[in-house]
């Protein structure tokens, strides 16, 4: 996943040595800043010499954040929703929509997150998902009361499942942030992450928790990234057997039901209106898949509390 | 002496193709399901370990087949794989060693367990328990199966 900056605008940004401004030229900015550390006596010779090596490399590699660190970030921004949000605990519903939507991402092209795709139910009357990096699925009572079959609800996970697939909420980090936490990795390894460098990196990682969180709880996701969201959900409903227009369905009942100005779902997407009409044409001329009466009967004996 | 450096030549054109086809590549999520076929749903094989090397031998709609370094073979999603190296332990030198190669996949490093305690002393508000609870929540490929099944569902043609 790309972002839209380069290694070399990170590392002119460096602030971590207080060279910013004799970097200004940035012919070989990861020389520069080895060669600043040096002189002021920040850095060793010997991590200079990395650094100098790694900058190279952070030029053309930085942009793919690992998914272990991608896996932190999810946890972190499901905590902050869970935080929000009460959980609602029903082992029922929770095994159900776990092994619905684990279903449906091993049907995406990224089944395979560094700690696996996980659904939650949030106790939340409002209208309301929310797919945390690395594979972190929440999904709200309110919007699950919307759903009328399992395939109602497959879409609305699947939609979910695509943000992930897409990294979308990765994104919404800042740029700034990962200059910093970059800039201490170059020169920390793992092992000896402390004191100032871990600090730095952790007001970094808080930094990117606010970005998605914001992104997902108040701002919302551009259309394009809805539309494209959407794209996976019709890929992953045709390929698992659910049927695609059950997407829709969902959309066309959310638009009763939303606030105009509302705080939830209202607030963070494009209206459902305009999502049902560039779903008219993604979907062509795809067929309908009937749903038989057992699906949508153990759908209802699994919510039968939502 | 000619007719040898041909023949050297063209043993070394031959071997091209089979050098390509075996990449090695690292496994870059916590645990790894190698299964026996290209689908989530076929049984599964072993378990790869994070940072674990494999060399793939045949690539299918986004699943590589590979043999493991103890000699098994069997089908890894893409997502799965990454050619960059991943490097386990840590230190100054291990960091050169890999960014020299163009290699920075450096596990552990960056957003990590400690981190997240660090982040956790200053967010002492913010509560990890129903992520910890969610992440035992374990689906496997029989359950899909399974399910699949009961609720009569078809993949499309």
């Amino acid at each position: 996943m790309k972002f839209p900056f380069s290694g070399v605008q990170v590392l002119c940004a460096a602030t971590l040595l207080g060279a910013g401004a004799l970097l200004a030229g940035c012919a070989s900015i990861a020389n520069g800043v080895a060669v600043v550390g040096e002189t002021a006596g920040v850095i060793t010779p010997q991590q200079g010499d990395s650094l100098r090596k790694v900058g190279d490399a952070v030029e053309k590699t930085f942009a793919d954040i690992t998914p272990e660190q991608e896996y932190y970030l999810g946890r972190a921004v499901g905590a902050t929703i869970v935080h929000k949000f009460k959980v609602y605990d029903n082992e029922a519903a929770t095994r159900y929509i776990n092994v619905l939507g684990q279903t449906l991402a091993a049907a995406s092209e990224r089944p395979e997150t560094f700690g696996g795709w996980h659904f939650l139910i949030l106790d939340s009357d409002e209208i309301n998902a929310f797919a945390a990096p690395g594979g972190f699925v929440f999904v709200s009572r309110g919007m699950l009361r919307l759903c009328k079959t399992e395939d109602d609800l497959a879409a609305v996970l699947a939609h979910e499942v695509g943000h992930v697939e897409l990294q979308h909420a990765l994104r919404a980090i800042k740029g700034s942030r990962l200059t910093s936490a970059l800039t201490t990795l170059a020169l920390e390894s793992a092992k000896s992450l402390g004191g100032e460098a871990l600090a730095q990196v952790t007001e970094a990682f808080e930094g990117s928790i606010t970005d998605i969180s914001g992104t997902l709880m108040n701002s919302g996701y551009a259309r394009k990234q809805e539309r494209q969201s959407d794209e996976v959900a019709i890929r992953v409903l045709k390929s698992v057997g659910y049927d695609p227009y059950a997407l829709t369905r969902v959309l066309t009942e959310m638009q009763k039901h939303l606030e105009p100005g509302g705080h939830d779902f209202a607030a963070t997407h494009p209206p459902p209106q305009d999502r049902v009409k560039d779903l008219k044409t993604m979907l062509g001329k795809t067929p309908a898949v009937e749903i038989p009466a057992v699906r949508t009967a153990r759908f209802q004996k699994a919510l039968a509390g939502i | 002496m000619k007719q040898l450096l041909w023949s050297v030549l063209f043993v070394s054109l031959l071997a091209v193709p089979a050098m390509a086809r075996e990449t090695p590549m690292n496994v870059q999520i916590r645990s790894a399901p190698l299964r026996s076929g290209s689908s989530f749903l076929s049984p599964l094989v072993t378990t790869l370990d994070y940072g674990a090397r494999v060399m793939t031998v045949d690539a299918k709609n986004g699943w590589y087949y590979v043999r493991t370094a103890d000699g098994k073979l069997g089908w890894l999603h893409q997502s799965a794989l990454t050619t960059k190296k991943v490097v386990m332990q840590s230190g100054a030198s291990d960091v050169s060693a890999t960014a020299s190669g163009q290699e920075l996949a450096l596990a552990g490093k960056g957003f990590n367990s400690t981190v997240e305690a660090d982040f956790k002393k200053k967010n002492a508000d913010i509560d990890f328990t129903w992520i910890d609870r969610m992440e035992k929540i374990k689906v496997s490929a029989a359950d899909m199966v399974d399910f699949l099944r009961e609720g009569q569902v078809q993949p499309s043609r």
